[in-house]
C-alpha cells in the first residue's frame, strides 16, 4: 500500500461515484463488501467488528455484508433503509459509492443515489435471470441519465460457473437496453460475490471470461466525456462584494459552471435580462483562470456593470437555453401525500427558486413493464409519470439527457418543507 | 494518464464543498462554521476563505469548549482567527456546568464529550443560528455514512435518520420552520486520505499536535491517551513519556494518540496509507457501544 501513496500519482487521479441496483437478495451488500475487502480498503478494527458480528450470527462465512451496515434499526433488522455512502481507492481512482436499498422506498432511493453517478452496476441473479425488477433497475438507471451500466451476473458459482448462461442473460439484457436505451454504454461482468470471482481478482472458475475484472472496468470506464462541455451555462450562485478599500469595486459571480467552457472575452448574455456583456476575468484563490468548464467552482467578472443575482444564468450569446414557463418533465414521485393539482409547490432549478403547479399528467409508467397509462393517472409515491409542470416565472432550462444539472429540478411542498419530487425535463 | 478537461479528484472535491459552502451563505441568514481545531475544520476554513475570495468569510466561526482542550490547538484557533479577520464565538462547557444546565460525568471514564452537545445546542439557539457548518466526514463512521449535505435538525436539535429529505442532485434543499436549523457538511465526500493530500498540496498550516511531539501519556483500553490534570486513573495504570502524534483532535478526554515519529505532512500520508485502523478506532468516546455515534447525532451532536 505504502508505494501507492508516496507518488504523486495520488495527486493525479480521477473520481469515479456508482451506484448500485439490485432486487434483494441479488447479493449486493456481499458484492459491496467484496469491492471493500478485496481492495483492502477494509480496516482491522472494522473486520474485527465484522468477525465478531459474523459469528454472533451464527454465519459460516466472513458475512461480508456486514460492512455496508449502517443504523442500529438496519442491524436489527437486517435491511437497509436509506442511501449510505461507501469509499474507497485504487491508484488510479477514488471511488464513491451510493449505496441503495433493495426494497423499502426502492424507486426514490435509487433516483436519489443515480443523480449524481457516473456509472450504476446493475445485479442479477444468475439462477434467475432478467426479471421485471431487472428493467426497473436498468430504466431508472437510464432516465436519470447514467452513462455506463455495468451489468453483473452474480452467483455464477451456483449456476456452475457456465458460459452459455452468461451469454443468455447478457443477451436478454442487450435486447431490452437496444429499445430502451440504446446510447448507454453497457458491459457485462460474470462474477460471484460471495467467492469473489471477478470481483477484484480475475476468477479462475471461468476462464472462458476475459474482458476484466469488475474492479478493472471501474478502474478504466471514460468518464471525461459525461459533463456537457458543448453548451456554456452558469447559473450564478452568490455574487461577492467584499466592499474592502482594496475590492472596492469588486463585483465577482461565484457559482459551478454547468455545461460548456468560458473564457476572458467570451460575449455572454445574463438570463432572464438578455443583456449582453463580456467575460473579464475568472477568479480563484489561487489566481485567475484563462479558461473554466464544468464542475469547477469559479467567480466570473463581467465588463459591464449589470443587476445580476442569483438565480441568474451567465450563457454564451450564441448558444442560448430554452426559456419557458411550460415545463415538461418525467417526474419521480418521492412522498407519500401524492401530487396536488390546486397548491402551488416550490421549484428549484440550478441556483433558481419558483413556484409552481402541477397543470396535467400525460401518463403514469408502469416501471416494471415500461407501460404507458393514460386511464388512471393517479400519482402515488415512487411512481414515475410524465407530467407539465407551470411556473411563475420562466426557467432556462435544457434536456436532461444533454445536460443533467441544467436539465433537472425538484418540488419541495411549502407546508412541509419536505422534498417531494425530482424532475427530468424532456 | 488524466485526460484533459476532466478534474482530478481533489479538484472536483474541492469544486463540491466550495459550491456547498456557497449555498449555505446563499440560502440562510446566519450561518455558523464549527471549529474545534482539529485538521477537518481547519480544511474547512481554508475552503470557505477560497470560495467568498477576495470578500472576507461571511460566517463566524463557532468554538465548543471543553474545557479540556490541547494548549497547542486553542494558541492555533487564536492565531488563526487574527490572520483571517474572522469573528470567533466560544461556547463554553464550563459554563453549562456553572449554570446547572448539565452535570459532569464522574468516574474513571468520564467525559465532557457528551455534555458539548447541550452547550452546542445552547449557542445555536442563543445566536439564532439557522445552519451550522460542520467537517464530518462520511467515511469516519457508519452513521454518518447516511448524512445529508444539508441535514435537517428539529426544533429540540434532533436528527431523524429514518426520516430524511431525499438530495438529489445539487439542488439542496434548506427550507425550515422557526426554531429549526441545519447542519450542514461541505466535505461529506472527503475521506481521511483526501484530507491530508489536500492540507499537502495546499500548503495547510496545522497545530503541532498533529506531528510527533514527547507527551506524558497512560495506556487504557487499548488507546494511548494523555495525562492532565482532570484525567482520573486507575491505579493500574502508569504515566510514560513517549513520542506521539494525535490522529483526531477532540476532546483531551477522548484522543487517542498515536505512537509516531512521523514529523512532516508527507510522514503522516505514508503513515495513513501503511496503518490498518481506521480514524476513529482511537476515538474513546465511540467506544461505548456499537451505536455510541447514532444515538449521539440523534439528539444533536455533531
Amino acid at each position: 500500500m505504502k508505494d501507492i501513496f508516496s507518488s504523486k500519482a495520488y495527486l493525479d487521479m480521477e473520481l469515479l461515484r456508482f451506484t448500485t441496483a439490485g432486487s434483494v437478495d441479488d447479493g449486493k451488500s456481499t458484492l459491496i463488501g467484496r469491492l471493500l475487502y478485496d481492495s483492502k480498503s477494509i480496516f482491522e478494527d472494522q473486520l474485527d467488528a465484522v468477525k465478531r458480528a459474523s459469528i454472533q450470527k451464527g454465519n459460516e462465512h466472513l458475512n461480508l455484508a456486514l460492512f455496508t451496515d449502517g443504523l442500529r434499526a438496519e442491524r436489527e433488522q437486517g435491511i437497509t433503509i436509506d442511501v449510505a455512502y461507501r469509499y474507497f481507492a485504487t491508484p488510479k481512482r477514488k471511488f464513491i459509492i451510493a449505496d441503495t436499498p433493495g426494497h423499502i422506498q426502492y424507486t426514490r432511493n435509487m433516483v436519489t443515489g443515480a443523480s449524481t453517478a457516473n456509472a450504476a452496476i446493475v445485479l442479477i441473479d444468475a439462477r434467475n435471470g432478467v426479471i421485471e425488477q431487472t428493467y426497473r433497475h436498468a430504466y431508472l438507471a437510464s432516465l436519470l441519465g447514467i452513462p455506463h451500466i455495468i451489468v453483473c451476473i452474480n452467483k455464477m458459482d451456483l449456476m456452475d460457473y457456465r458460459q452459455d448462461v452468461f451469454l443468455n442473460i447478457a443477451g436478454d439484457f442487450q435486447k431490452f437496453a437496444d429499445q430502451v436505451f440504446p446510447k448507454t454504454d453497457i458491459r457485462f461482468i460474470p462474477i460471484s460475490a460471495l467467492h469473489g470471482d471477478n470481483v477484484v481478482k480475475p476468477s479462475m472458475n471461468m476462464p472462458w471470461f476475459n474482458e476484466g475484472t469488475l474492479l478493472q472496468v471501474l478502474e478504466t470506464i471514460p468518464i471525461s466525456q459525461d459533463h456537457d462541455l458543448v453548451h456554456p451555462r452558469f447559473p450564478v450562485q452568490y455574487v461577492i462584494r467584499p466592499e474592502s478599500d482594496k475590492y472596492h469595486d469588486y463585483r465577482g459571480y461565484a457559482g459551478r459552471v454547468a455545461g460548456g467552457f468560458f473564457r476572458p472575452g467570451d460575449q455572454i448574455i445574463v438570463l432572464p435580462s438578455h443583456l449582453q456583456s463580456e467575460v473579464v476575468s475568472i477568479d480563484t484563490f489561487n489566481g485567475p483562470l484563462k479558461e473554466t468548464y464544468p464542475p469547477m467552482s469559479i467567480t466570473l467578472t463581467i465588463k459591464d456593470d449589470l443587476d445580476i443575482s442569483r438565480g441568474d444564468m451567465i450563457v454564451s450569446a450564441s448558444d442560448l437555453p430554452t426559456e419557458s414557463s411550460y415545463i415538461d418533465i418525467m417526474i419521480c414521485w418521492m412522498n407519500p401525500r401524492p401530487p396536488q393539482f390546486d397548491v402551488r409547490y416550490v421549484l428549484k432549478h440550478t441556483t433558481r427558486e419558483v413556484r409552481c403547479i402541477v397543470k396535467e399528467v400525460d401518463y403514469v409508467l408502469n416501471i416494471n413493464t415500461l407501460e404507458k397509462i393514460t386511464t388512471n393517472k393517479t400519482i402515488k409515491m415512487n411512481d414515475i409519470a410524465r407530467v407539465h409542470l407551470q411556473t411563475t416565472q420562466p426557467l432556462f432550462i435544457d434536456p436532461y439527457t444533454s445536460n443533467r444539472i441544467t436539465g433537472s429540478l425538484i418540488l419541495i411542498d411549502e407546508s412541509t418543507n419536505e422534498t417531494v419530487a425530482a424532475g427530468m425535463i424532456l | 494518464m488524466r485526460i484533459d478537461y476532466q478534474l482530478t479528484h481533489l479538484n472536483e472535491l474541492e469544486a463540491e464543498a466550495i459550491y456547498v459552502l456557497r449555498e449555505v451563505a446563499s440560502q440562510f441568514e446566519h450561518p455558523a462554521l464549527l471549529f474545534s481545531g482539529g485538521k477537518d475544520s481547519i480544511v474547512l476554513v481554508h475552503l470557505s476563505r477560497k470560495a467568498f475570495y477576495p470578500a472576507k468569510i461571511p460566517f463566524p466561526l463557532l468554538h465548543i469548549d471543553t474545557g479540556h482542550n490541547f494548549m497547542e490547538t486553542l494558541d492555533f484557533r487564536d492565531r488563526l482567527v487574527s490572520s483571517l479577520q474572522a469573528q470567533l464565538v466560544v461556547g463554553s462547557v464550563q459554563e453549562s456546568i456553572d449554570s446547572g444546565r448539565v452535570v459532569e460525568e464522574q468516574g474513571i471514564n468520564a467525559s465532557r464529550n457528551l455534555l458539548q452537545t447541550v452547550t452546542l445546542l445552547d449557542t445555536i439557539a442563543k445566536n439564532k443560528y439557522d445552519a451550522a457548518i460542520g467537517g464530518a466526514r462520511r467515511d469516519e463512521e457508519k452513521a454518518r455514512a447516511k448524512e445529508r449535505f444539508f441535514s435537517h435538525r428539529d426544533s429540540f436539535g434532533q436528527w431523524d435518520p429514518k426520516n430524511q429529505r431525499p438530495e438529489l442532485w445539487y439542488l439542496f434543499n434548506g427550507k425550515k420552520r422557526m426554531g429549526e436549523h441545519f447542519r450542514v457538511f461541505p466535505i461529506s465526500n472527503w475521506t481521511e486520505m483526501d484530507i491530508w493530500q489536500y492540507i499537502l498540496a495546499e500548503k495547510i498550516d496545522l497545530p503541532s499536535i498533529y506531528f510527533t511531539h514527547e507527551r506524558k501519556v497512560f495506556f487504557r483500553d487499548g488507546v494511548w491517551l494523555a495525562a492532565a490534570p482532570f484525567m482520573e486513573m486507575k491505579p493500574t495504570e502508569k504515566i510514560e513519556t513517549l513520542q506521539v502524534r494525535c490522529r483526531t483532535v477532540g476532546d483531551i478526554s477522548c484522543t487517542g494518540l498515536s505512537l509516531s515519529t512521523a514529523d512532516t505532512v508527507e510522514d503522516i500520508i505514508q503513515e495513513i496509507a501503511a496503518t490498518r485502523i481506521t480514524e476513529r478506532g482511537g476515538r474513546y468516546d465511540d467506544k461505548r457501544s456499537d451505536a455510541a455515534m447514532e444515538d449521539r447525532k440523534k439528539e444533536g451532536y455533531f
